[in-house]
């Protein structure tokens, strides 16, 4: 109980300073909205190759925007955690009884609470603009769950590599490798139809893939369990990781007897 | 909350990568209520013992015992009985001062009456209940230094650690945050860790004052006991023609023995009974004139001189062009 409530407290906090900086939410809202209104114009083109699996490139690429968006949210955790350790602040709560698993946890909420934003944004305006759900309204509130748990996953990423680093300019120089994931994967372009083998085995084994195609296949698929299952696997192991990776770095960034 | 148990240290060495012992050896015993002035220059081990006695950095070897609590064996119970107020205060700007209350009491696990009339009460002592709404962001280094002491303070600590609180703050939030230790160490029976490198707030405020130099403590002592262990006063004498600089040092040299000063003037300590009269009545005898000459009793800062060798100003641009220079 007493843990709960200490994650509760960090999270609370972590909420706090990240709805206080709109400088940091708007971008991180409106970018990918950007992305998505371009291509979604841009490469609709791209509707037209035998086998493209819907004649809307809205539809299939509106994953790509809540994708972008987890991985801002990922920036906003790592670098206020990045500055607490500069600043001192870590510090300060290590001298209370707080304990490790409070601060890792709660520390995600601001990126829990900007994925949460993000993904409502998305999907409001995916839907204002015309994508239609295969999978009707559940499927919209999956995709929402699922998009809100990717932030969180990215999160961790974020967390950890201000742990290791505790540097926030280490952990923004680090954001374009997270980006990098995402432009191997099937972002663009169903992996069935990549012609250029090398970037299709890539894709193939980038986990982001199977997130994207666990949302896409919402939208443009139906149910599909097998995309589905792949993409929350891969999202609750990266949970996992970021989690398990982060509480060895405390461990040693937290040094306090 | 009164403590019983004071600050014991035994053999307290941190080394660092690379051999480099911040801490090497020290020795403290402080009794339960003291205000103990743990005084230096920069880079001298004073905010490495801060962070190992209050257990944020284990230490190589050697003990201590905060509170009556080990600091290896039992972190917690430690953490929970002292308060701390690290060298920077480190508020987040998004925060307002109360709701930095809020998170620093909850985690202290105080409950939600508690939290709200701990949190006024201190707001109130420290002068911020105005305030305690802004965002930090909006506060002076004053404020934020008395917001950093309240949040110390929230669990009612009974030893409190105070690393160089008064840094770069203006004369009056420096004084006002002298009475509060103060009151909280005469008052409340509060142990006090105090680290300065001002010499004014050591005499001023500590019972007794640790002097620490590369990791040593070199001297210790009730600020009265350290000066006496000087004994003579200095005279300080500047020249009026600087053609006379050679020959006034050397009728000052037949009074003491020369001591470290200001580049423009002479300055001895004294080693025989004589007076500034004398001094005077000898410079006029030999036709010697002074612009100033001035006669002090001995500071903390001639304690430091007679054991390190240089003074606390000095030390600190020493340690510091060492720091770079590594």
């Amino acid at each position: 109980m007493r843990t709960l409530s200490q994650v509760w407290e960090i999270a609370w906090r972590s909420i706090v300073r990240t709805m206080r900086q709109p400088a940091q939410i708007i971008p991180n809202v409106t970018f990918p909205l950007l992305l998505l209104a371009i291509n979604s114009n841009g490469l609709r083109a791209a509707t037209h190759l035998p086998g493209f699996p819907t004649s809307s490139f809205l539809d299939f690429f509106i994953p790509i925007a809540f994708m972008q968006g987890a991985l801002f949210a990922s920036g906003t955790a790592g670098v206020d955690l990045a500055r607490d350790i500069d600043n001192g602040f870590l510090n300060r709560l290590a001298l209370t009884p707080m304990r490790g698993v409070a601060l890792l946890l709660g520390q995600l909420g601001g990126a829990v609470a900007l994925g949460t934003i993000q993904a409502a944004v998305y999907l409001g305006v995916g839907i204002a603009a015309g994508v239609r759900f295969e999978t009707g309204a559940a499927g919209a509130a999956l995709l929402f769950v699922l998009a809100v748990l990717i932030a969180l996953g990215f999160g961790t990423l974020g967390v950890l590599l201000a742990l290791r680093t505790g540097s926030g300019e280490a952990v923004q120089s680090s954001f374009p490798l997270l980006f990098f994931l995402l432009f191997l994967s099937s972002m663009n372009l169903p992996r069935n139809l990549i012609s250029i083998d090398w970037f299709r085995d890539l894709a193939t084994v980038n986990p982001v893939s199977y997130m994207i195609e666990a949302m896409r296949s919402l939208v443009i698929e139906g149910w599909n369990a097998q995309a589905l299952a792949l993409g929350f696997l891969f999202t609750v192991l990266m949970i996992a990781l970021g989690l398990a990776g982060s509480a060895l770095s405390l461990k040693t960034r937290m040094a306090r007897t | 909350m009164r403590d019983q148990h004071g600050i014991q240290a035994e053999s307290l060495v941190r080394e660092y990568k690379g051999g480099i012992k911040a801490v090497d050896g020290i020795d403290l015993r402080i009794e339960p209520g003291e205000i103990y002035g743990f005084l230096g220059p920069n880079g001298a081990g004073k905010s490495t013992t801060v962070h190992m006695l209050t257990t944020l950095l284990p230490p190589t070897s050697g003990t201590a015992r905060v509170a009556g609590f080990d600091i290896v064996k039992q972190g917690p119970q430690v953490r929970s009985a002292i308060g701390a107020a690290l060298q920077e205060a480190a508020l987040d700007p998004f925060l307002t001062g109360r709701e930095h209350l809020r998170l620093q009491a909850s985690l202290h696990g105080l409950s939600r009456d508690e939290r709200k009339r701990r949190s006024t009460e201190l707001l109130e002592r420290v002068g911020l209940s105005l305030a305690a709404d802004r965002k930090i962001k909006g506060y002076s280094g004053g404020m934020k230094r008395r917001l950093d002491l309240a949040l110390a303070l929230v669990h009612e600590p009974s030893t409190l650690f105070l690393d160089e609180p008064t840094t770069g703050l203006d004369p009056q939030s420096r004084t006002a945050l002298w009475s509060e230790v103060a009151r909280l160490a005469k008052g409340e029976g509060v142990t006090v860790f105090l680290t300065t490198q001002y010499l004014e707030e050591a005499d001023v405020l500590a019972d007794r004052v640790g002097i620490i130099h590369r990791g040593h403590i070199v001297a210790e002592g009730t600020p009265d006991e350290l000066k006496a262990q000087i004994g003579r006063p200095t005279i300080e004498a500047v020249p009026a023609d600087p053609d006379q600089r050679e020959a006034i040092e050397e009728l000052l040299l037949q009074f003491g023995t020369p001591t470290a000063g200001d580049p423009l003037s002479v300055s001895i300590r004294c080693e025989s009974e004589a007076d500034l009269a004398d001094v005077i009545r000898a410079l006029d005898a030999a036709g010697l004139h002074v612009a100033q000459i001035h006669m002090h009793e001995p500071t903390l800062d001639d304690v430091f001189l007679a054991k390190t060798g240089t003074s606390l100003e000095g030390a600190a641009d020493e340690e510091e062009l060492e720091a770079v220079s590594a």
